[in-house]
């Protein structure tokens, strides 16, 4: 892996909260296009590796750059990577007292600087990819699950990210939402989106990804390709917990 | 100073924590309907008795002045507790431990204390400061009053708007920073608008309280509703008519206002 074309550079990161040691050490680059799914155990640190790769958290020791830019104390640097970086969470976080439109033209309005037409436009046409174009005046609690969540990934794919974050963006859905939802991934997965997926979706890894990271402990135990974690895992503490999440 | 009460007390439940259902006749809001018969009585004794016609038309430049009064300082009040509010929930150490110490000295306080402290004490200080024709401003009672109610209800608007930025999840700050958003631009779009459909109940019994409180400004001389009633009673000899005709007008502004308030409430509601 050269370094010249990965976006993601993590080098040696530590965080703590309080007593816990969240991460310990985490070392990794992820290159454009890449689709990198991480696993791991409940407290594993996944979420917390994931806010450090857009600002959500810092680091206490070690460095982040993404596309070129570091994430250190300048806000400036902290707001030019949010630009570039998507993030889709567990909890869908929509705007509860926008409709699905407003959700998504909001922060293209004021951080694009966008005219209102252009940005209605843009987020009609990433309402009707994500399969929903009839809800755009829909509040967000008059949607299901599945469509939240992806006016959820429109409204960060309306910023024109180069890196799609996603935190087990289908583990608060109800199971027959979970496929819309992932299908909307592998869409972008298939239009060489860079993303960083923390999901147990074994089917969606077997499907989209090029690499799977199992973490546990705040450390990573096994970086590997998804044939190979299925087929031969290396470690045995990886063994014991694919053997869990596939039952 | 009536403390807002966002605490209601919890419906009564049965063992399974279930609202019990109440009887048909417990529904009915007996209060109101025997308050619109009282006021239908007032209604016509008023204006069927040249005396009390007279009365009211007398206090009526009370009323004017109460509502004056009430509406800038309440206004005022909005401006200064959300600046507080925001102060408070800052993480940033000076503003916060200036917004913490404006509010625990303001409430512990009584407001008609701080009514009297400010006019006769710190009004008085910023007028000899003041050059010449502009020391008037805080000469005038209606200027100060409104001002140091603003201030004093300021510090418990600043809780109200404290706890409604409180009770949205942490989420939606997090997603709209993800967004690219800054601070400012999150609680901007994001959080104060869900916050302050929340907070708008207590910020109306707020309204109302205050309205109730205007009549402490009769202390320093503003001459509203309370003031008027005291002077006329005492100069007439009539204080049952006049004493009655001011409760009467008290309640009349009071309950229009909550129902103004509800219908705020209703129309900012969030489609479900
Ligand atoms: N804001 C926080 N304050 C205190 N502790 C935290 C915080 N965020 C995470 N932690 C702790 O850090 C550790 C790693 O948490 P993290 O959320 O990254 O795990 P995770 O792998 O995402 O787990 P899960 O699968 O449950 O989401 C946990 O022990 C967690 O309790
Ligand atoms: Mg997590």
């Amino acid at each position: 892996m050269s370094h010249a074309h990965s976006i993601i550079q993590i080098e040696n990161i530590h965080k703590r909260f309080g007593k816990v040691h969240a991460l310990r050490g985490i070392s990794t680059t992820v290159q454009r296009g890449q689709v990198l799914v991480l696993i791991g155990p409940s407290g594993s640190g996944k979420s917390t590796l994931l806010r450090c790769i857009n600002g959500l958290e810092r680091p206490d020791t070690g460095r982040v750059v993404v596309d070129g830019i570091p994430l250190d104390d300048s806000s400036d640097h902290i707001n030019a990577v949010r630009a570039e970086v998507g993030i889709v969470f567990q909890q869908f976080n929509l705007f509860p007292h926008l409709t699905v439109l407003q959700n998504i033209t909001l922060a293209q309005q004021i951080i694009r600087q966008r005219t209102p037409d252009e940005s209605k436009k843009i987020a009609r046409e990433l309402l009707a990819k994500v399969g929903i174009p009839e809800k755009a005046d829909a509040y967000p609690a008059q949607l299901s699950g599945g469509q939240q969540q992806r006016v959820a990934i429109a409204r960060a794919l309306a910023m024109n990210p180069k890196i799609m974050l996603f935190d087990e963006p289908t583990s608060a859905l109800d199971p027959e939402m979970i496929q819309e939802v992932l299908e909307t991934m592998m869409l972008l997965a298939k239009e060489g989106m860079t993303m960083v997926v923390v999901s147990h979706e074994m089917g969606f890894a077997r499907a989209a990804a090029n690499r799977i990271v199992f973490m546990d402990g705040g450390a990573i135990v096994e970086d590997t390709s998804p044939e190979q974690l299925f087929t031969n895992p290396r470690e045995e503490r990886t063994k014991q917990f694919l053997s869990k999440i596939l039952n | 100073m009536s403390v807002p009460d966002s605490a209601k007390p919890p419906p009564a439940t049965n063992r399974a924590g279930r609202a019990l259902p109440m009887p048909e006749w417990e529904r009915v809001p007996w209060w109101i309907i025997i308050l619109i018969l009282a006021g239908i009585w007032a209604v016509m004794i008023i204006f069927t008795s040249a005396d009390y016609t007279s009365i009211i038309t007398l206090l009526s430049s009370g009323i004017y002045l109460t509502l004056y009064v009430t509406f800038f300082a309440y206004a005022l009040a909005l401006v200064v507790g959300l600046l507080a509010g925001l102060m408070r929930v800052s993480r940033n150490p000076v503003l916060n431990t200036l917004g913490t110490l404006y509010v625990e000295v303001i409430r512990g306080i009584p407001l008609l204390v701080q009514i009297l402290y400010f006019f006769y004490v710190i009004a008085p200080a910023l007028a000899d400061r003041t050059p010449e024709p502009f020391d008037q401003l805080f000469r005038s009672e209606v200027n100060m009053g409104i001002i140091a109610l603003a201030i004093g209800y300021g510090a418990y608007l600043a809780e109200t708007y404290r706890a409604g930025i409180e009770a949205i999840p942490r989420g939606q700050m997090e997603a709209a920073r993800s967004l690219g958003m800054s601070y400012v631009q999150a609680m901007r779009y994001v959080i104060l608008p869900q916050a302050i459909r929340i907070i708008l109940p207590p910020l109306g019994n707020d309204f109302v309280a205050m309205l109730k409180d205007s009549a402490l400004l009769s202390a320093i001389s503003v001459k509203e509703l309370t003031l008027w009633t005291r002077q006329r009673s005492a100069n007439t000899f009539r204080p049952l008519e006049h004493w009655t005709i001011a409760a009467f007008l008290y309640l009349t502004m009071t309950i229009g206002l909550s129902l103004f308030v509800r219908y705020i409430e209703r129309k900012f509601a969030i489609p479900k």
